[in-house]
């Protein structure tokens, strides 16, 4: 087919980064982004921990509100025994957070729209809460599978359910973090795209009816800063949800 | 005309743009794909040391640091407000005593001006009664002698009248009588 065409996952394609040194150590264009993003965090910390003050200034004030905000759905999900994960959760929010976030802007990669990192977090999360759970409650941590107030003849359907229901965990992370992300930046290429083969098929009337996809574009913009932030807090409390699971065992 | 249709199947279903390649996410032949996983591992493992001895812990100083401000300004508050309760109660002691030794002072200096102002009235009346018991005697006097003074000029003037009525003049002594009865009479009346 002459003319532009649309390429919605090249997007997704990984190269190596960082020049020939990123090449020898197969550092991809994927890592540079997680790299941005770490860096940022540590960025905000830095300055956001400049002054100290009591009353905090605009730098403090957004470290103050990711931290409170991180610190409160520890201890509302899991509980004060929480706190113990605040630093894990916490990195892990702000790195999917991010993440989603770097991945909304032109030229950077969205990382979590690949499912071999979002699938590593996740089952990261889950081996975690899963050694929690029996590093807390023993061997006792298999009751978890046993519901509570079951008729026992109920048992051998239902305890297969839990467990896999409990095993199906990581996957659903990982694939809805992946899922959304994945398909926001290719409605944003494939709209992008239709303007280009407007133009090359229309010509200047084609020029003026490209502003149907632009204006799509730009709603779904907001839509996917919406997206962006809401799937890092479903990660980030889902994670805690486990965790407190594994400290409470219901 | 393919294109036109292109166009239209793609506005349809976005999901068409998948039939062209395969999406690189899946792609896990590619040693990339397990090498961004490993880069990310060791991202993750500095950016949880950072955050974990440095960032949050001091964030969480700072945090700490204002709330144990605010707790002890709350307290000075509480501490100042109970002086501050103390110290009107004991305003409000003294006022109502003051009041009382002003409202007892006033009645006081009420009951004496009363008094004083009774014994100058009663002084007053009784220098004023006097008064108008010797004006009375002065008057009753006056009268008197207004009275003696004018039985003479009356007993003289009956006696011209009655020279000129009668031609002739009674006693003095007669006239003198009648003039008296006439007095006496009309005091009577």
């Amino acid at each position: 087919m002459a003319g532009p065409s649309i390429d919605a996952l090249g997007q997704f394609s990984l190269t190596t980064g960082l020049g020939p040194l990123g090449r020898a150590v197969d550092f991809t264009n994927s890592n540079e982004a997680m790299l941005a993003a770490a860096v940022i965090i540590v960025g905000i910390f830095a300055v956001g921990l400049r002054a100290r003050a009591l009353i905090p200034g605009r730098g403090q004030a957004v470290v103050e509100l990711l931290y409170e905000f991180v610190h409160n759905m520890c201890v509302d999900t899991i509980g004060e025994e929480g706190l113990r994960f605040f630093p894990l959760v916490f990195t892990i929010f702000s790195f999917v957070l991010l993440g989603n976030l770097l991945g909304l802007f032109p030229y950077f990669f969205a990382f979590t729209s690949h499912i071999a990192v979002t699938l590593s977090l996740a089952l990261f999360v889950f081996v975690f809460s899963t050694g929690v759970g029996f590093y807390t409650h023993g061997f006792r941590f298999f009751k978890f599978f046993v519901p509570h107030g079951v008729p026992s003849w109920l048992l051998p359907l239902l305890v297969p359910i839990e467990i896999i229901s409990y095993l199906s965990r990581p996957v659903s992370l990982s694939v809805r973090l992946f899922a959304n992300m994945t398909a926001g930046h290719v409605m944003w290429e494939v709209f992008a795209g239709f303007m280009l083969m407007l133009v090359a098929s229309f010509g200047v009337f084609g020029a003026f009816a490209s502003v149907v996809p632009l204006g799509l574009n730009v709603a779904l913009a907001a839509l996917e800063l919406l997206v962006a932030g809401l799937q890092a807090y479903v990660f980030a409390i889902l994670t805690c949800l486990y965790l407190h699971d594994a400290v409470h065992m219901h | 005309m393919r294109r036109i249709a292109t166009i239209a199947l793609l506005s349809l279903s976005p999901a068409a743009a998948f039939a062209g390649g395969t999406m690189p996410q899946m792609d896990f032949a590619n040693p990339l794909t397990s090498y961004q996983v490993l880069w990310m591992a060791v991202i993750l493992v500095a950016l949880y040391l950072l955050l974990a001895r440095w960032g949050l812990p001091e964030m969480g100083k700072v945090l700490a640091n204002r709330a144990s401000v605010i707790a002890q300004d709350l307290a000075a508050a509480r501490a100042a407000k109970i002086t501050a309760d103390q110290a009107v109660a004991a305003l409000n002691a003294t006022m109502s005593q003051a009041r009382g030794a002003a409202g007892a002072e006033v009645a006081q200096a009420v009951a004496k001006a009363k008094a004083e102002a009774t014994a100058q009235a009663a002084a007053l009346a009784a220098s004023l009664d006097q008064k108008l018991a010797e004006s009375e005697m002065r008057i009753t006097a006056a009268r008197n002698a207004a009275m003696a003074a004018i039985k003479p000029v009356a007993a003289e003037a009956a006696a011209s009248i009655l020279q000129k009525l009668t031609g002739s003049a009674p006693g003095a002594d007669i006239l003198g009588q009648r003039v008296d009865d006439a007095l006496a009479a009309g005091k009577a009346a």
